[in-house]
């Protein structure tokens, strides 16, 4: 009788009529919708999820010092330099390009700062805006090889590798390396400050009211446009959890030092990103680039200028993750982005769920997707395994984030979900 | 959208010319896809393009989205000389295409494809009117879309097409190219198409009719234009026999559907006869 009555109004929504279709309305249908999902391979940020399970209990176990507050916050400051190189890729991996350069140009950028503020003197901040401005150069650069000379961006960005590696180390010259001052400003930024207590709490409260407030204004917009909506309840829940959530995430690290403002940098970028690509019209033309560029093109949209500022951006957060690596590091050295920071940067965005293959992807895969990796090698580092073995067991987490998007994408087809 | 809804109103006589082409030649390297093409639409006319495989058509429809330009010739768009540099321009002037491979993004939602490059308010999607305007439109379309916030990639062939029209007909055009409308749908669907090419005829649009379907054509074209090999091979009314719009579109009396035609005749005869 209910659920006769429940029918009928629900029929009433312009986006209900269709009654041969299944919604979530309930908490039961919104479960088993989920599970659904899964199966036919929209798997969202599960295996991130899992996968972060299963390192902290292996890791745990075999070192209790893993999940000890101090290691969590060492963690964090450590997340947020590849952290935000990461961000980059997940831009240039929404167009469906990559850039294999990022690891040499944050150390490019590096270098030219230690050089720019240590040995010119300049001012530390035209020094950042330079190092800045200089990556969303090259940035720009690939996108001219790409857009007007049909250069596929695997090859000219690999040639960056060298080229901005060698450009890193005529600037660093023999002595090799540049100390950065401690105690200025940016060391301190990128060894030191953390919130204060209250700031974070406030903070992780704030998350959470304002994902209810837009969720509210967002289900009472579309009930009076006639269109289904999200209960009240369920809103409440949500950001309640959320709330809980990260007011003891917050609470376990201050414990130790506290929660670092690098962190918080790196997290207010992915939601500045997040809502850039979700929510604005540039947002959607990237996906739509990413997933049918010759339809994006047929729509009106200009994929160059798309492609453009896909590429700069991902090349101007590179060189933003350089300039925190060097002040997490106090140093500019000729170590500055080499070794296995291209591939965490990629392997991060990948691994969050950003495919690798265009048009699907969020902002957040970043910061998941690095929590993961530096949990792998933080874990690996308190294990005291040698530098071979951290490179193989990395490489293969890597093939095995690969293999699962890979898998997930052909289920999504033959699900009919792309 | 009010394009679509006015049904009742009287057919009007075709009004201004909108569209024309006059001596439009495309080549692509040593083969001429187009030669000396003229082809004009008027307001509230519907004129079928029609021609066997390779006549030009797609090409000519491409030249008026702007994907190709021509190399020689002349487009003048109510009354003024224009180029179509780009699909963007095209669009602008009110030339909306509806394209065969439909050029829709399968990782988009229904919303997100009909809105595709014309989002309201840029920098906050109003998400919330566009739901509201693409299930109008698909409504209006009498479609049955189970949810325009699924991926494309989830829709049949024929709803995906259904959504493809819709997004042409958001731009409010001048004039609407419909490459192979009806190629992909259902029986009722096709009726519901052809019936949606009469409204939007009645509201004074400009329409072209890209087909294969000469039963659709007849029914539906005021006017239909005859390509062959990349020339203009005849022009018909809605009035003409199939004889003979085979026989434009083939180049000869004697072509393989006529010799089908009359085995088939002499075949019925024989039987006939005991």
């Amino acid at each position: 009788m209910t659920d006769n009555t429940q029918r009928v109004s629900t029929a009433q929504l312009l986006d209900r009529r269709d009654e041969r279709v299944a919604h979530e309305d309930t908490i039961g249908s919104t479960i088993g919708g989920f599970v659904d999902r899964v199966r036919s391979g929209d798997l969202g940020s599960l295996p991130v999820v899992v996968g972060l399970l299963i390192i902290c209990t292996a890791f745990q176990s075999l070192n209790p010092v893993f999940l000890a507050p101090d290691n969590l916050v060492n963690l964090l400051f450590d997340c947020s330099t590849v952290g935000v190189i990461s961000l980059g890729i997940v831009c240039i991996l929404m167009v469906g390009e990559i850039d294999l350069s990022v690891g040499s140009v944050s150390g490019f950028s590096s270098a030219l700062v230690g050089v720019l503020w240590v040995n010119q003197d300049w001012p530390v901040a035209v020094a950042i805006v330079t190092a800045l401005g200089l990556g969303g150069a090259i940035g720009a650069l690939y996108a001219f090889l790409f857009n007007r000379l049909g250069m596929p961006s695997f090859v000219s960005t690999l040639a960056g590798l060298l080229a901005w590696l060698g450009l890193q180390l005529y600037l660093l010259g023999s002595s090799g390396s540049i100390n950065l001052p401690y105690g200025s400003p940016l060391v301190n930024f990128g060894q030191m400050l953390v919130m204060p207590p209250i700031v974070s709490y406030a903070l992780a409260a704030l998350a959470g009211v304002v994902l209810f407030a837009t969720g509210y204004r967002m289900a009472a917009r579309r009930r009076a446009a006639g269109l289904s909506a999200s209960s009240l309840g369920r809103l409440l829940l949500k950001g309640v959890l959320v709330v809980v959530v990260l007011e003891f995430i917050v609470y376990y690290l201050n414990l130790a030092r506290g929660v670092p403002w690098m962190f918080g940098l790196f997290v207010g970028l992915c939601v500045v990103m997040n809502y850039a690509l979700k929510r604005t019209k540039w947002g959607r033309s990237m996906s739509a680039v990413g997933g049918n560029r010759e339809a994006a093109r047929r729509a009106g949209i200009n994929v160059r200028r798309i492609n453009t500022s896909a590429f700069m951006l991902c090349s101007t957060l590179a060189a933003a993750g350089g300039i925190l690596a060097a002040a997490r590091l106090a140093s500019s050295s000729q170590q500055a982005g080499t070794g296995d920071v291209n591939l965490n940067a990629i392997a991060a965005a990948v691994i969050g769920g950003t495919s690798l293959f265009g048009g699907r992807g969020s902002a957040y895969s970043a910061l998941l997707g690095i929590i993961v990796i530096q949990s792998i090698a933080s874990g690996l580092t308190l294990l005291d395994l040698s530098s071979s073995l951290r490179y193989m067991i990395t490489g293969a987490v890597l093939a095995v984030a690969v293999i699962v998007d890979s898998l997930a994408r052909r289920s999504r087809v033959s699900h009919g979900r792309a | 959208m009010s394009t679509i809804s006015d049904v009742d109103q009287p057919q009007q006589r075709p009004g201004e010319l909108v569209l024309s082409l006059r001596g439009i030649s495309k080549n692509f390297g040593a083969v001429s896809a187009l030669t000396d093409v003229d082809l004009d639409v008027h307001a509230g006319e519907v004129v079928a393009l029609v021609g066997d495989n390779g006549a030009g058509k797609s090409t000519l429809v491409k030249i008026l989205a702007g994907v190709h330009q021509p190399t020689s010739g002349t487009i003048a768009f109510d009354g003024e000389h224009v180029v179509l540099s780009d699909p963007a321009t095209a669009l602008g002037l009110g030339i909306a295409t509806v394209f065969q491979d439909l050029a829709l993004c399968e990782n988009l939602d229904v919303v997100a494809n009909i809105f595709l490059g014309r989002e309201l308010n840029p920098i906050r999607l109003d998400e919330v009117s566009m739901e509201v305007r693409a299930w109008t439109l698909l409504n209006e379309l009498s479609a049955r879309i189970p949810s325009v916030r699924d991926p494309v990639a989830s829709l049949s062939g024929g709803q995906r097409q259904t959504v493809a029209i819709a997004r042409s007909l958001l731009t409010e055009p001048n004039l609407i190219l419909l490459d192979e409308p009806t190629a992909a749908l259902g029986v009722a669907q096709t009726a519901e198409v052809l019936d949606l090419i009469e409204r939007v005829r009645a509201r004074g649009l400009g329409v072209i009719v890209i087909s294969h379907n000469m039963e659709d054509v007849r029914a539906v074209a005021d006017r239909i234009v005859v390509l062959r090999l990349g020339r203009n091979n005849g022009e018909f009314g809605p009035d003409v026999t199939n004889q003979d719009l085979v026989t434009a579109i083939t180049g000869a009396d004697e072509n393989s559907v006529s010799r089908r035609a009359s085995r088939r005749r002499a075949q019925q005869s024989r039987e006939v006869r005991p």
